[in-house]
């Protein structure tokens, strides 16, 4: 931002990952912290409000801002501080997953949290208080947060960590952006041995089986994830496979030197060494339909049949999504959305069977279903808990979208009901009755009065904000 | 601004975000009722805040919902467009399309020259919408998305005997929205101008003598058509588009002598 800044000239068509939702706002993109106060004072001038946006990979509007500032900190993406001996990390907010593992592999550690594309920023991945395959053991990536360093909208800059200013540490990290902007990250990485994960493939037949083993299998190792085949119905209902992985321990992986380098962990460019992946979304195109993804799940299924034990890299373990650039260009024009659901190991399976079967009912089959195994945490905004998420993804067209809706407001009942929660990086379509009954009265007054101390003048809010917490 | 909340926008609810400039009455408030069906939330802006406020409730009470907001405003205070427009742009969150409506029509009578007519036409019809569409153009621009549709007139295709200023206007106004076209297409915006002919609106009762008038709905739904298809120029009703050919064809030894 310089003296010849002018609004009107920066405005931006922002989008939503999965291009379900676009939004004009004004673009602004700080280097450094006097940047970030310099765009909060132009904000109070000109009467606007301020997102932050880091990748822009959330689902829905977090980092949406109609007609208001968007504050885009990905040139904010130094890694400041490295100690190869701790595996402490301190960085900008804009550093993304993928520079910090690049970074930290090759002396032997890997972030202790990572989610399914490596191209979150940090300071995303804190606001939405990320979690990966392993939360039911790591729990969500601010709880490896050592410290970090915030400039308030009023221009004041704070350090909080879970011993200093503790109130404000748990309502940051998870508290989508609304209470200032995060300057420097420290963060502690977890070690590794290798640069290979053990990864175990089974089979499951139905929901029950799916859950038990998530259930059963998760303390035995690292990271446990299930894929859903959403389209099967009666008793193959919930059907899938589970994929487990422990890390290696010392000595097992002889040429740890090799594959902790980071050559060795990237994704290769082409499928079977000919196509190139960025255009692989265009072929992937005409399947998905309802009846493409039912022979893909099935194909699937089928296929997951043969048990195996194999060694991954991490970043192929973990990445998936990025398997595929663009793949989200596959759902076609109008994008897709994630509806993630987080349910009590007790009701878990009850819900599930009744919003899959409904959504057969309704002819709305989802066209990919994860689950995976959680535990809760002390973030104020918390999604997790206790037992398990399934996430869904559905394709977005002119002539469903009503039918969704309503499905997708039916899902919030059952869910509701299940004493179930929700995670405000995927889920778009949640209404501020239903952030009241899962977070509660007491939580939500919580918040907005810390965010009363950090941001007196209401600078910070996003389309996410406004659609959720503005009641 | 008033105290109002436009309902958020979702992938299941998507929401085109507009704004009508001159939408209390006539062509603008029949364009804000068709837009408003469509499912847009619109900022209608005009100087009349009973007929203003009428319409806007009308709208809302319709939908159960609040689809437009209303915006006192007068187009001659130029000074005030930016921010205004930048507040406004706040309300709703975003913004895809732009209509200037806004228009007056003072006949001097034949034979009178009257400047203060004159003047205050130029004003509304053309400064405003200079003062309007410059801001929009320079974010539609730079977003490399929206439209913008100007409401011209027929009357500026050629100068006649009975209106000099208000020919003058809509003329001036064609040719701005061309260069408009001309500079923003190659950034995928488009602009549209609009040529009614005779509309059924309080303005007909400048008109000397009337033509195939049609009521303001039937122009909103040809304008709403146009901007659909993203065109960049119509006549409504589609008929003008003929007779002007002739008239704007006709050499002005001949034209000068009709008393039209």
């Amino acid at each position: 931002m310089n003296s010849t800044f002018s609004l009107e000239t920066s405005f931006q068509v922002f989008e939503n990952f999965g291009h379900s939702l676009r939004t004009a706002g004004y673009h602004i993109l700080p280097t450094n912290t006097e940047q970030i106060a310099t765009a909060f004072q132009l904000a109070k001038k000109s009467g606007l409000t301020v997102t932050l946006r880091g990748a822009g990979r959330s689902y829905n509007d977090a980092s949406l801002n109609g007609g208001g500032i968007v504050l885009d900190l990905t040139a904010m993406n130094h890694i400041l501080e490295w100690d190869p001996a701790t595996g402490v990390a301190k960085a900008e907010p804009g550093v993304t997953l993928e520079q910090l593992w690049h970074q930290v592999l090759p002396d032997g550690w890997w972030p202790p949290v990572v989610s399914g594309t490596m191209y979150t920023t940090l300071g995303g991945c804190l606001g939405a208080n990320i979690h990966g395959k392993n939360n039911f053991k790591m729990g969500t990536i601010g709880e490896h947060v050592l410290e970090f360093s915030a400039l308030l909208p009023t221009g004041a800059e704070i350090t909080c960590s879970p011993k200093k200013n503790a109130d404000l540490f748990y309502a940051f990290i998870s508290g989508l952006g609304m209470l200032g902007v995060f300057t420097s990250i420290t963060l502690q990485m977890k070690h590794v041995y290798s640069g290979l994960l053990e990864v175990h493939a089974w089979p499951v037949s139905d929901l029950s089986a799916q859950l038990r083993d998530l259930q059963e299998g998760a303390p035995a190792y690292d990271y446990i994830v299930g894929w859903l085949d959403a389209t099967a119905h009666g008793k193959g209902l919930g059907r899938g496979q589970i994929h487990a992985a422990k890390y290696l321990s010392e000595g097992d992986d002889p040429n740890f030197e090799k594959t902790l380098k980071v050559k060795y962990q990237t994704l290769p460019s082409t499928f079977f060494g000919v196509v190139p992946k960025n255009i692989l979304y265009i072929f992937m195109k005409p399947f998905f339909n309802n009846l493409g993804t039912w022979a893909i799940n099935t194909a699937k299924y089928v296929a997951s049949l043969r048990k195996g034990v194999h060694r991954q890299s991490h970043a192929a373990f973990h990445f998936l999504l990025d398997y595929v650039p663009n793949w989200e260009l596959s759902y076609g024009r109008r994008g897709l959305i994630q509806y993630q659901s987080f349910l009590p190991k007790e009701t878990a399976q009850e819900a599930w069977t009744e919003m899959l079967t409904l959504s057969h009912k309704r002819g709305l089959p989802s066209y990919l279903g994860v689950t995976k195994r959680h535990r809760p945490d002390d973030f104020l905004l918390s999604h997790a808990l206790d037992g398990f998420s399934l996430a869904l993804d559905f394709k977005v067209t002119d002539s469903n979208r009503a039918k969704l809706s309503q499905l997708l407001q039916e899902f919030d009942q059952i869910v509701l009901a299940a004493g179930g929660r929700f995670y405000f990086a995927k889920n778009s379509e949640t209404s501020p009755e239903t952030a009241l009954r899962f977070l509660g009265v007491e939580t939500i007054e919580r918040f907005k009065k810390l965010k009363g101390r950090t941001d007196p003048n209401n600078l910070l809010e996003s389309d996410l904000y406004r659609r959720v917490f503005e009641m | 601004m008033p105290d109002t909340n436009i309902p958020a926008a979702t992938p299941l609810q998507p929401r085109r975000r507009g704004i009508i400039v001159g939408a209390s009455s006539g062509i603008g408030a029949a364009l804000a009722r068709r837009l408003s069906k469509e499912g847009y939330s619109l900022a209608l802006v005009a100087r009349r805040s009973d007929l203003l406020n009428r319409v806007c409730v009308e709208i809302n009470s319709e939908y159960h919902e609040v689809r437009v907001i209303p915006i006192v405003h007068d187009v001659t205070e130029y000074e005030s467009v930016p921010e205004l427009l930048r507040k406004i742009v706040a309300e709703l969150g975003g913004l895809d399309l732009v209509v200037y409506n806004a228009g007056v029509n003072f006949p001097p009578g034949i034979d009178q020259y009257d400047f203060t007519k004159d003047r205050a036409m130029l004003e509304v019809n053309l400064m405003g919408a200079m003062a309007w569409l410059n801001p929009v153009a320079a974010m539609f621009q730079s977003a490399e998305n929206g439209q913008i549709v100007g409401i011209s007139s027929v009357a500026g295709d050629r100068g006649r005997i009975g209106n000099p200023g208000y020919n003058t206007s809509k003329a001036a106004l064609s040719t701005y929205l061309e260069a408009l076209r001309n500079r923003l297409t190659r950034h995928g915006v488009n602009v549209l101008t609009v040529k009614p002919g005779f509309v059924e609106t309080e303005m007909l009762k400048a008109a000397q003598r009337v033509l195939f008038a049609i009521p303001p709905e039937r122009a909103a739904d040809d304008i709403w058509k146009a901007i659909r298809r993203r065109k960049q120029q119509i006549y409504t009703p589609w008929i003008w588009r003929w007779i002007m050919l002739v008239i704007r064809n006709i050499p002005s030894i001949i034209f000068r002598r009709m008393s039209f």
